[in-house]
């Protein structure tokens, strides 16, 4: 695999899903629609992590979902390779499932209690039988193990005999059986402890190189995504608000959303905290049910005006800007130290 | 072997003993024998007691079932009624009932009745009911919507309404032979129970379906059939297996209450059902027509359900 690094390996154009609130037992009526995800586009580069984040509810997961293909979107287009993937059925479906892979949240329900590790993680081959011929599956899952740091004599273990930081390896030894392309990491250390969380996302990063991996890093936590991600993109209610690299997102935030979760990073040298300044969000997050008209941030903001309500801000490079931004009065702002 | 969670459990010491020595000498010889959850099971029930007990008595039962004529050479309808409600002796151990037929032929040759009509009625109800009740969670939406209120239909007739409604229409056609009239009850049991099994099965398969390694498995392409069968089946089954254990007991009683009423089994089957409800009328003056065969259902039940328990905690695995 080459890994030029600027191909486009998966495209995402206005990306919208819809999940409808419904009323009534037998007589189902919608009463509206939760918009989970609501026009999101992005590009992800071959060999390049694309971080996203975004606090609860914002539709991070539901992206990952939708980019799965196990839930259908409303509206929008993926193209994998320039090939629509909504339009895949069958074969060429299954042909998908191999180049795109999840890793899940929580490493205790993503596996079956009552399959061996050597079942969960040879799944994959008896799904897909032309990668591996049946004798040497086993020894497939062998090297899966090896490779994500596990002892392969632990294949007739059941996942409850071990650890979460374990359990989420073999979550990626399974994501990683079919050699895909694109891994989709669903808050994949949100579960861990913090100590785990490094081991897990540095084995994200040697992988990445061994495998020349393209990554979409979901995670609610900002210094998380900074450690693995070449590209960043800050979601709220369904809508990406800011979207650059690494040093654009951290060192030049341009959207007052990005800027007030970076000001909540905590900062472990106390002489840099106490001259810190901190912007506190006021409010809860507007009910995605029923966003605000224009910006939706704008109940949250404290540059919010006029133009904010009437007009919805696109996501575009601004003036004095280097990086798209979705705010009217974006204004680059460093604020992470050091 | 090495678990030592598991020597917590192994029961007697002499066996525990036994695996700490076996133990390390089975890891040093290479690695560990590839092993299926129903053989890790099977080599975990092996050594509990209560699963060996329940066993036993299921192996005698069945062997009293299948060939009652090593245990009595009484004819068990040859009655005598000079001998009508005559004590245990040591002619007639469980004693005479009140036709002067022998009790305890009786008792030997019912076994094969009830235990047929309890297995044969929880089977159905499990196969009718589970699979109903997997795929309706499974694939929910419209399918689950119509097999949801095609259950609430039967789920809304009285058992034993329904019972004595179904079993009195078709008693004449079913004739007289025994194993006409033993499908029939058969049937009937499982036609008016199946809904139970079907809620239980189809609440665990809700369950299971919104579980992430359901959504994991469905990510790396499995199909319908696979999901179903090999994620959804064995996390839903455990509920269903102890339901079960404990049907197989309720159904041999239910089965005595529809003999009780004239409606169920009847002459010339002979089932612990038939003898308890004969035995009624003369609790106070002949106790012992009714404490044999009754005796002989409760160690019947109490064996299954020893053996579902047994069962459904060596296949989970958190237990281990």
């Amino acid at each position: 695999m080459s890994s030029t690094g600027t191909e486009p390996i998966l495209q995402v154009q206005d990306l919208v899903k819809h999940f409808p609130v419904q009323l009534g037992v037998v007589f189902k009526r919608t009463v509206g629609h939760v918009r989970a995800v609501d026009g999101v586009s992005f590009d992800l580069r071959r060999g390049e992590t694309l971080g996203v984040v975004g606090e609860s509810g914002c539709g991070k997961s539901t992206l990952a979902q939708v980019l799965m293909r196990l839930e259908p979107p409303t509206a929008g287009a993926v193209r994998f390779h320039g090939e629509d993937i909504f339009g895949k059925r069958g074969k060429d479906l299954k042909a998908l499932r191999r180049q795109i892979q999840i890793v899940l949240q929580d490493p205790y329900t993503s596996l079956n209690p009552r399959m061996t590790v050597g079942d969960i993680v040879g799944e994959p081959f008896e799904i897909h039988t032309e990668v591996a011929p049946k004798g040497e599956r086993r020894r497939k899952v062998q090297e899966l193990l090896d490779v994500v740091g596990l002892n392969p004599e632990h294949i007739n273990r059941y996942p409850h005999q071990f650890s979460g930081g374990q359990r989420q390896r073999i979550g990626i030894a399974r994501a990683l059986a079919l050699r895909p392309e694109v891994i989709i990491c669903d808050e994949p250390v949100s579960a861990l402890d913090v100590s785990i969380q490094a081991q897990v996302m540095n084995l994200l990063g040697d992988l990445q190189t061994e495998f020349g991996l393209s990554y979409i890093f979901i995670a609610h936590d900002l210094s998380v995504v900074r450690h693995l991600s070449d590209r960043v993109a800050v979601m709220y209610l369904g809508k990406i608000v800011e979207l650059g690299t690494e040093d654009e997102i951290y060192n030049r935030a341009a959207h007052p959303y990005t800027q007030a979760l970076l000001s909540a990073v905590p900062v472990p040298d106390p002489s840099v905290r106490a001259g810190r300044q901190r912007i506190r969000l006021t409010g809860d997050v507007p009910s995605p049910v029923n966003p605000p008209s224009g910006c939706r941030f704008r109940t949250r903001c404290w540059k919010a005006t006029e133009i904010c309500a009437e007009e919805e801000p696109a996501l575009e490079v601004r003036q004095g800007g280097h990086h798209p931004s979705a705010c009217h009065h974006a204004e680059e702002q460093h604020l992470l130290p050091g | 072997m090495t678990d030592p969670a598991s020597l917590g459990t192994a029961g007697p010491l002499a066996e525990a003993s036994h695996d700490l020595v076996a133990g390390p000498a089975a890891t040093t010889d290479g690695p560990e024998r590839p092993r299926s959850l129903a053989a890790d099971a099977w080599h975990d029930l092996r050594r509990r007691p209560l699963f060996l007990l329940s066993v036993g008595l299921i192996a005698v039962l069945l062997v009293l079932a299948a060939v009652p004529q090593l245990f009595t050479s009484v004819d068990p309808s040859a009655g005598d009624l000079a001998r009508s409600r005559q004590a245990p002796s040591a002619q007639a151990w469980f004693g005479y009932d009140l036709l002067g037929r022998d009790v305890f032929a009786r008792t030997i040759h019912g076994t094969r009745v009830s235990i047929i009509v309890g297995v044969l009625a929880t089977t159905l109800t499990v196969l009718i009911g589970g699979s109903m009740g997997l795929l309706a969670g499974f694939y929910g939406g419209w399918i689950d919507g119509m097999l949801s209120r095609f259950a609430d239909v039967f789920f809304g007739l009285p058992f034993v309404l329904g019972a004595i409604v179904i079993l009195s229409t078709f008693r004449e056609s079913v004739g007289a032979g025994p194993v006409g009239i033993t499908a029939l009850v058969v049937l009937t049991m499982s036609a008016l129970s199946w809904p139970v099994t079907m809620r239980i099965m189809r609440s665990a398969a809700i369950a299971a379906r919104n579980q992430d390694y359901v959504r994991a498995a469905r990510g790396l392409g499995a199909s319908a059939p696979r999901v179903i069968w090999r994620h959804m089946l064995p996390n839903c089954l455990a509920p269903v297996l102890v339901y079960a254990t404990i049907a197989l007991g309720a159904f041999i009683g239910t089965e005595a209450t529809l003999s009780f009423l004239g409606i169920g089994l009847r002459d010339p089957v002979v089932s612990w059902g038939v003898m308890i409800s004969e035995a009624r009328d003369y609790l106070r003056v002949a106790p012992f027509l009714l404490l044999f065969p009754a005796a002989f259902l409760a160690v019947t039940v109490l064996a299954f359900v020893m053996l579902g328990d047994a069962v459904r905690e060596a296949f989970d695995p958190k237990g281990r």
